[in-house]
């Protein structure tokens, strides 16, 4: 393994440098090899949609990104910062991005607003009340204000996904990482989380949203990447991705997943 | 609502009445049976007059009373005041377990061995080794009071079983909700302290309920060091009356004692839904 090299910093980063680069990113657990040499961009602003099958990465990659795997070799940047040097804090890049889990893993022990307020408190020692005025303004924007005293397990699976979402933004993070979020939800209450990410694309949210829900990735994405066997395979426009996929295993994915 | 039972629902509302009436009658005839064969055999032993009258004795028991009680309330100074000293001890132990880093492998070793050694002791011989073998240090400040000794014997005991427990506790909390608080920024201190412990300590309740229950029993052993509690006081007041009656009462009381906390432990695991698997059956599991 080669330690990662020590880079110049940039003065100013350019308009053009991505947010968040991925670059050679490798990963392993044990003999099975999760993420090999896996290279990827997202500018500020963008939504970058991750498909592939099961097991092709999708969500290890995600993880990596919030640092919550070790890379075994590669570097990730996050707004012109390795956040892969093991000398940084990992807990201040936590607090920068955003994630959102499958099984929404909310605290089950605290109230939605007391889900939303815990990190502003004890990460930003954000004041109670200013943080409480702050979480029912994000509830309010995920249209949940009125369930705000509710413990998680009263809400549907739509509402408690749409609360982890309020949870993650209501530190402000530069990028939110959303993984499978509607994969639990019943079909029903799929529409109303994907109208939520719709809408949020719109305040300019850069996001990495890693799903099987085509519709979606044909209509909020800016860029589509085919993740397969632990690469990015063929990324593009979603429009050429999945409805004019170059690579024959883009294809039989595509083929496989529509029916 | 203006729903009324159909015919069909009437019929089977009937059916399932009869049917609790005969099971209510059925179970009052088994229990009056089993009672009478079990009093009957007790009763119509050759040595039955000799036991009732060295055990059961009415008047040793009214006059042996008081003195038992006294003892009783020492040990329910003595449950309550370790309980404290136990939960804050096995608390701390449980979490040194949970530390993280090389700074802190002296503290997880301790606290690994602490429990491995306080768990494989018997606690009579703990007792008897604190008992007789800190006042023999003649240490400046060392209590020399059997009730404290004892006292610190129970803690020294129960505060390995109870950071068990803790532990369990604090394992079975999904990793999901560590990576949920780390992913928010929290530290690992902060995660546990605010995310993982409090669902922890919820769901150990019951079990810990259970080992307060254990723990008002083994009180009863300090009497081997000569502390006057209820089992060396019914010692003392069998010696005086020559008659074991004295022992039946305090049995009596430890038990009248135990069943309310049991009770209690019952009733806030089922308030608190935390029966498991037969709490997640629709409509309370009535399954034929």
């Amino acid at each position: 393994m080669t330690p990662g090299r020590v880079r110049d910093p940039m003065p100013g980063s350019l308009p053009s440098s991505p947010l968040l680069s991925v670059r050679g990113v490798r990963k392993a657990f044990g003999e099975h090899v999760v993420l090999d040499d896996l290279s990827l961009d997202v500018h500020a602003h963008q939504v970058v949609v991750l498909i592939g099958a099961s097991g092709s990465g999708k969500s290890t990659l995600l993880r990596c990104i919030d640092l919550l795997e070790d890379v075994d070799d590669g570097v990730i940047e996050l707004e012109g910062q390795d956040i892969t040097d093991p000398r940084l804090d990992a807990d201040t890049v936590r607090a920068r991005i955003g994630m959102v889990f499958q099984a929404y893993n909310l605290f089950p022990h605290l109230r939605v607003l007391d889900n939303l307020t815990l990190a502003p408190r004890l990460v930003h020692g954000t004041g109670r009340d200013q943080a409480r005025a702050e979480a029912m303004a994000v509830l309010d924007r995920v249209g949940l204000a009125d369930r705000a005293t509710a413990f998680p397990d009263e809400l549907s699976g739509g509402q408690q996904q749409r609360v982890a979402i309020a949870r993650a933004l209501v530190g402000r993070p530069a990028v939110m990482l959303l993984d499978e979020v509607t994969s639990a939800l019943d079909p029903e209450l799929v529409g109303e989380v994907l109208q939520l990410l719709a809408e949020l694309k719109q305040t300019g949210l850069t996001m990495v949203v890693a799903t099987h829900e085509m519709g979606f990735a044909r209509e909020v994405a800016d860029e589509v990447c085919f993740l397969h066997e632990g690469r990015v395979h063929e990324r593009g426009t979603p429009a050429q991705v999945l409805g004019d996929p170059r690579q024959e295993r883009t294809r039989e994915f595509l083929r496989r997943i529509t029916g | 609502m203006s729903w009324a039972p159909s015919e069909r629902q009437q019929e089977r509302d009937a059916y399932r009445r009869s049917r609790a009436h005969r099971s209510t009658l059925v179970a009052a005839v088994s229990t009056v049976a089993l009672v009478a064969v079990a009093v009957l055999a007790l009763t119509s032993s050759p040595g039955w007059p000799r036991v009732k009258a060295s055990f059961f004795d009415w008047d040793v028991a009214t006059a042996s009373f008081p003195a038992i009680l006294d003892g009783l309330w020492l040990n329910i100074r003595v449950m309550a005041v370790s309980a404290v000293f136990i939960l804050v001890l096995a608390l701390l132990l449980a979490l040194a377990r949970t530390l993280h880093g090389p700074v802190f492998f002296p503290v997880r070793a301790l606290a690994t061995g602490y429990v491995d050694v306080f768990r494989g002791l018997p606690l009579i011989l703990v007792l008897l080794l604190v008992g007789f073998g800190l006042p023999g240090l003649r240490l400046q400040g060392i209590p020399t009071s059997a009730v404290v000794l004892g006292g610190i014997a129970l803690v020294l005991t129960y505060s390995a079983y109870v950071a068990e427990v803790f532990r369990a506790g604090i394992e079975s909390v999904h990793p999901s909700q560590m990576a949920a608080a780390r992913s928010l920024g929290l530290t690992r201190a902060q995660a546990m302290r605010h995310v993982v412990l409090p669902q922890a300590v919820r769901r150990v309740v019951p079990p810990l309920l259970n080992d307060l229950v254990a723990l008002s029993k083994d009180s009863g052993l300090i009497s081997i060091l000569g502390a006057i509690d209820a089992v060396r006081a019914a010692q003392i007041e069998t010696a005086r009356y020559a008659n074991f009656t004295p022992y039946v009462v305090a049995g009596v009381l430890f038990v009248a004692l135990t069943i309310p906390l049991t009770r209690f432990t019952d009733r806030f695991a089922r308030r608190s839904g935390w029966l498991g698997a037969q709490s997640a059956l629709a409509g309370g599991g009535a399954m034929r």
